[in-house]
């Protein structure tokens, strides 16, 4: 079951820190006093029905989505509408999209050096090097040429990861990367996020893949209705969910 | 096997194979496919190309068969009526004319100043134009910046000899004069606006704190450099600009390559090996004596429409694209603004924008503000098709997925490097054809330049058409498929290239 050697040990820096936070999006409450902190390579894994506002909440993270009440704290950064310091937070926070949203128009080495050339300032030729580095690591370094709309949905996920990674980010924020791949895709997905989580990274993701939340996550978290219902270590949510609402989505997603 | 038996013959190699029927490959199948797979689709062809033969069969006639190629006046292209043979075209006319309707009024002796244009304009257009061809970054800014200022003094003319500073502080000071120009001339429209409630002289004063320091540095700068050619200075005002360009120039070189930390006394030494070279060559052929002037009134024919439309194009996309941003920009003000402009633009027509440049904006300017008649034409023009193309632009810009921006978001990228570096050029790529079709229109619409007086390709061979020496029936249709052909020629070219683009751009997207 769990691979307890994956989780190592979880410093007490803190990466992100969540404070009373609230979201409206005209008069529907989506997001209702969240409070939540992340420290320094922890794995946290978010759960629930759909429409819980689990995505809302890590858009939240790097203000894809403003919020209205509470305090966002990333990385020492507070995210106000101060431009500036939001595109510094970017900088430091990888998101890996639903549908990966490559850039179609650019190669796969162009993808992955994109950012890093023009917003890191980083010579092109060690851009370069940087992304055929990360693009080894998720494997697929022999399609750096190729434009993302001739890649497999397994393979452009994978690309987005790399370009992700390319900046160099302390935190990475996954948005259900695997909801839109063939099943036969997904482990290959996966696979690379197991060896990040299993690098150090602090990561948070979205997912309704128990399997990889029992492996690598340090906390699972529940979501519903706008709330944190319940979170816990993968063990102890698992086998011993505490509120009613946890069992019944358990149950209806574990056969 | 036994009811085999009774059969008289039974094959027992395999049959040759045959050819494809042959009404189904080669010419003849394509002709029995399409034009007459049936009695009346064959009888429809065959109708339209009795019709098609008749057209193109007069045509010919006129154009080649009964046309009089060489001659020096009406007589030549009339003579053939007395011989009682039907009249065809009288290229003769052309061939006279044709001179003015690429040049206009241009002076016949300094026609080789636009043909220096034209060729600057092709080498530097046909390399930006073919892919495979590097640099484009600096053919580019050749292009779009250099270009321009070049042809405007090579048109134009200048009396002045400049060396390279004495240029670069007479464009500041050509640039200072316009923008004053053009904040008085708002003063005072806004002025006779708010006239039309109350006598106001508010907002004139008020531009002119703006514009009058602008003028006055303007004319201070005008001194400062037509000083340099006029004595006491002269001969001495152009070496003190040559030597002082030249040092400005190596010290520039010198200054990237320390900072670079490589060698930079060889290449000064080159540099000023090359300047002394320079100076003796202009030494002994004698000082620049700069271009005799040529108003713009003299401009005309493809020489006004091609200035005329190139301007307009090569402005339109940019202003176009700032618009479609400002259109859809978060910031109220900057939308507002965007959507006044554009609804403006586009609820008037181009002919009353020139109508306006020419006419009615003299009567609202102070006495001694005074932009050229092309000038004006030329403003009117670029900003009118701005309109169209900022709503050609915003068309792709809906097309793009909101997952590009928040991709481009989530990595860092300012709203600049988002909009440049990933939204636009997907966007761009979606519109190409309207934005083609936008120029094909522009070209076509500078015909309307001629109602304020300037004389365009088409204006001066309509103007031709008056000329007692060629007046004769075929001359206007002579002159109006002349035109025709000029104009299709640039325009085919256009949708061309578009197409060749589209394709292009489009192998690395396909899914």
């Amino acid at each position: 079951m769990a691979k307890t050697s994956a989780k190592m040990i979880v410093s007490d820096e803190v990466a992100i820190e969540i404070l009373g936070l609230n979201k409206w999006y005209g008069d529907f409450h989506v997001l209702r006093d969240i409070n939540l902190t992340v420290y320094q390579g922890e794995r946290i894994v978010v759960c629930g029905p759909s429409g819980s506002g689990k995505s809302t909440l890590i858009r939240c993270i790097n203000r894809l989505e403003e919020h209205q009440k509470g305090r966002i704290i990333v990385d020492g950064h507070e995210l106000t509408n101060d431009l500036k310091r939001v595109d510094e937070v970017r900088r430091e926070v990888g998101m890996v999209f639903q549908h990966f949203n490559l850039f179609p128009h650019l190669t796969v080495l162009e993808n992955c050096t994109l950012a890093p050339i023009w917003v890191r300032k980083m010579p092109r030729a060690e851009a370069e090097a940087q992304a055929m580095k990360y693009l080894k690591r998720v494997k697929i370094p022999e399609q750096a040429k190729k434009f993302p709309g001739q890649l497999s949905g397994g393979q452009q996920q994978r690309v987005a990861i790399a370009r992700a990674l390319c900046m160099n980010p302390r935190i990475m924020l996954f948005d259900e990367p695997t909801s839109a791949l063939d099943p036969e895709m997904i482990k290959e997905v996966l696979e690379v996020m197991v060896d990040l989580a299993e690098s150090g990274m602090t990561m948070i993701c979205v997912t309704h893949e128990m399997g990889f939340a029992r492996q690598v996550a340090n906390r699972v978290i529940f979501m519903d209705q706008g709330q944190i219902v319940e979170q816990n270590t993968p063990e102890l949510f698992f086998l011993q969910p505490k509120s009613e609402r946890t069992k019944l989505f358990l149950s209806q997603i574990l056969h | 096997m036994a009811q085999n038996q009774d059969i008289a013959f039974v094959r027992t190699e395999e049959a040759p194979q045959l050819s494809p029927p042959s009404n189904y490959v080669g010419l003849n199948g394509w002709v029995l496919e399409n034009l007459v797979p049936n009695w009346w689709v064959g009888l429809l062809a065959g109708a339209f190309a009795v019709f098609a033969a008749g057209i193109i069969w007069d045509l010919l006639n006129w154009a080649v068969f009964d046309a009089v190629f060489t001659g020096e006046s009406r007589e030549d292209c009339i003579a053939p009526a007395a011989e009682g043979k039907p009249l065809g075209a009288c290229w003769a006319y052309v061939r006279a004319k044709f001179g003015q309707w690429i040049y206009g009024f241009y002076p016949i002796d300094l026609r080789w100043r636009p043909n220096v244009v034209f060729l600057m304009f092709a080498a530097l257009l046909l390399p930006l134009l073919i892919p495979k061809i590097p640099g484009k970054g600096l053919n580019a800014a050749l292009f779009f910046i250099v270009l321009p200022i070049v042809a405007f003094y090579v048109l134009y003319g200048t009396p002045l000899p400049y060396a390279g500073l004495g240029f670069i502080v007479h464009l500041i000071g050509a640039a200072a004069a316009f923008i004053g120009s053009v904040i008085a001339a708002i003063g005072y429209v806004l002025d006779s606006v708010v006239g039309v409630i109350a006598s106001s002289t508010a907002f004139g004063t008020l531009m002119s704190w703006f514009s009058s320091p602008l003028a006055a540095f303007s004319s201070a700068l005008d001194r400062a450099t037509t000083s340099l050619s006029e004595p006491p200075l002269r001969p001495w005002g152009f070496w003190i600009d040559y030597a002082i360009s030249t040092s400005i120039i190596l010290g520039v070189i010198a200054w990237r390559r320390t900072r670079k930390q490589t060698d930079w006394k060889g290449p000064i030494a080159k540099g000023l090996v090359i300047a002394a070279g320079l100076a003796i060559l202009i030494a002994t052929l004698g000082l620049p004596r700069g271009l005799p002037i040529v108003e713009t009134q003299l401009w005309g024919g493809l020489l006004v429409t091609l200035v005329v439309a190139i301007t307009g194009i090569v402005a339109s996309l940019p202003l176009g694209i700032l618009l479609a941003l400002g259109r859809r920009s978060n910031m109220p003000a900057i939308r507002l603004l965007s959507i006044t402009f554009i609804e403006a633009v586009r609820g008037v027509p181009l002919i009353t924008v020139l109508f306006m440049a020419s006419v009615m904006l003299p009567l609202f300017l102070p006495a001694g503000v005074n932009f050229d008649k092309l000038l004006r034409a030329l403003v009117g023009v670029a900003l009118f098709s701005s309109a169209y193309m900022a709503e050609v632009v915003r068309g792709g810009l809906q097309a793009i997925p909101k997952g590009q921006y928040e991709a481009a978001r989530a990595l860092g990228l300012s709203y600049w490097h988002m909009m440049g570096l990933v939204v636009l050029p997907q966007a761009l790529r979606i519109v190409i054809p309207g934005i083609v079709n936008n120029f094909i229109s522009l070209f076509k619409d500078t015909t309307l330049v001629s109602i304020v007086g300037l004389f365009d390709l088409l204006g001066i061979i309509q103007a031709g058409f008056a000329d007692q020496k060629w007046v004769s029936p075929m001359t206007a249709p002579t002159g109006y498929l002349g035109a025709a052909a000029m104009f299709f020629i640039f325009c085919f070219a256009m949708s061309r290239y578009s197409m060749y683009m589209e394709r292009r751009l489009a192998t690395g997207h396909k899914r």
